[in-house]
């Protein structure tokens, strides 16, 4: 496998959101906005990318029978450590994510990836896999974040862009996220499949 | 590569035991590392809090009653200058509604802030800055001896529009802080 496929799989072939729809709990709550959206995606990619390297390195010596449990206790704690540097030094986007970070063990693309990718490749292509297909996710999730935020507060990543108006409250809740979602999901597919066929 | 480790018994709960092992120790050293900058992080958030809902103040002394943590604030001359009260009301839309109010010595609300809410984004959460100075429900200067209420209910407080549950948790959590403030401050 080429290390340009992974790379190209992670962000657009096989995106996370747009293309394998995993992770959708926290893709729908946490992008009320472009920056809680870019963080939940950052903080899942640096789980992603410690776990695979991590189930990577050790995927002989964990026999088969007790792979998930395994697997859950290596992203469980890197959750962890997440969490707590998150309480310490950004408190206050520690309390906007809330319980979605400790929720990103539950995750399916960081036990997904674990399971279909980093238990069967090398070291260097279990971090490749992690990061990009973490940053898939993160693009995913800003994107949905900023279309979010522009139509129902009228800012983006905070900055207000018409003063004084409150925007459309819809799309900050939760009905708002499925609608933009799925007319998201739709034109990146359509341009995708465009592109391909070129 | 190496073979593949097989699945027996002794394997399983070898490479099971020596996985939990290692993770517990990383956590305890994580966990060790920031312990002091989250206490240090919820403290200054708290202060900040407080600083925002007294008159200027020389230094701050805290105390609990009943629960509710008071916060007292004096001038250089070691004076009381005003008083910080945390208390909240469980009739959000949300559930809890916590918030600190500031006090002068005459139990005049000198500023608030929300310190912890559930209420809905866009609505009920407006209440962080609905009822601070010049804003349509302007609440500071007023005082709850006679107790706050939203105009629905006969008092004179503008409720958030779409929110009068979420505006009546908050009057009813500012009346408990001068609750406190009456019993125990006076």
């Amino acid at each position: 496998m080429k290390t340009i496929d992974i790379i190209k799989n992670g962000l657009i072939k096989e995106n996370p959101t747009w293309v394998l729809v995993l992770g959708m709990c926290p893709t729908l709550a946490t992008t009320t906005s472009a920056v809680n959206g870019m963080y939940m995606g950052l903080a899942t990619a640096f789980v992603l990318l410690m776990s695979n390297i991590v189930i990577s390195l050790l995927k002989s010596l964990i026999p088969d029978k007790v792979r998930i449990p395994a697997f859950i206790v290596v992203i469980a704690t890197f959750v962890t450590v997440v969490q707590l540097f998150m309480a310490a030094y950004l408190p206050d986007l520690n309390e906007s994510l809330g319980l979605f970070i400790p929720l990103i063990v539950v995750n399916c693309i960081v036990l997904g990836r674990a399971e279909a990718f980093a238990s069967k490749n090398n070291v260097w292509h279990s971090l490749l896999d992690g990061l990009f297909m973490g940053l898939g996710f993160t693009w995913a999730l800003t994107l949905v974040g900023m279309v979010r935020e522009i139509l129902g507060a009228g800012s983006i990543f905070g900055h207000s862009l018409i003063g004084g108006n409150d925007g459309m409250l819809l799309f900050i809740l939760p009905p708002g996220g499925f609608i933009c979602l799925g007319l998201l999901m739709a034109l990146v597919g359509a341009i995708r499949r465009k592109a391909e066929k070129k | 590569m190496a073979k593949k480790a097989k699945s027996t018994l002794i394997n399983m709960l070898l490479s099971l035991t020596v996985i939990a092992v290692v993770a517990a120790g990383v956590l305890a050293l994580v966990s060790k590392v920031t312990a002091e900058p989250i206490k240090k992080a919820q403290l200054a958030k708290k202060e900040a809090a407080v600083k925002t809902v007294l008159t200027p103040f020389e230094k701050i002394e805290e105390k609990h009653i009943d629960g509710n943590a008071v916060t007292w604030a004096f001038n250089a001359a070691g004076e009381p200058v005003g008083v910080a009260i945390e208390s909240s009301s469980d009739k959000g839309f949300g559930g809890r509604l916590g918030v600190v109010v500031g006090f002068d010595t005459e139990g005049n609300i000198t500023g608030y802030q929300v310190l912890e809410t559930a209420e809905t984004p866009g609505l009920g959460a407006k209440a962080g800055e609905w009822f601070q100075k010049g804003n349509k429900g302007d609440v500071i200067g007023k005082n709850p001896a006679t107790p706050l209420s939203v105009k629905k209910d006969g008092g004179d407080i503008d409720a958030i529009s779409g929110s009068t549950i979420t505006s009546r948790a908050f009057c009813e959590a500012v009346n408990n802080a001068y609750q406190i403030f009456q019993g125990n401050v006076r």
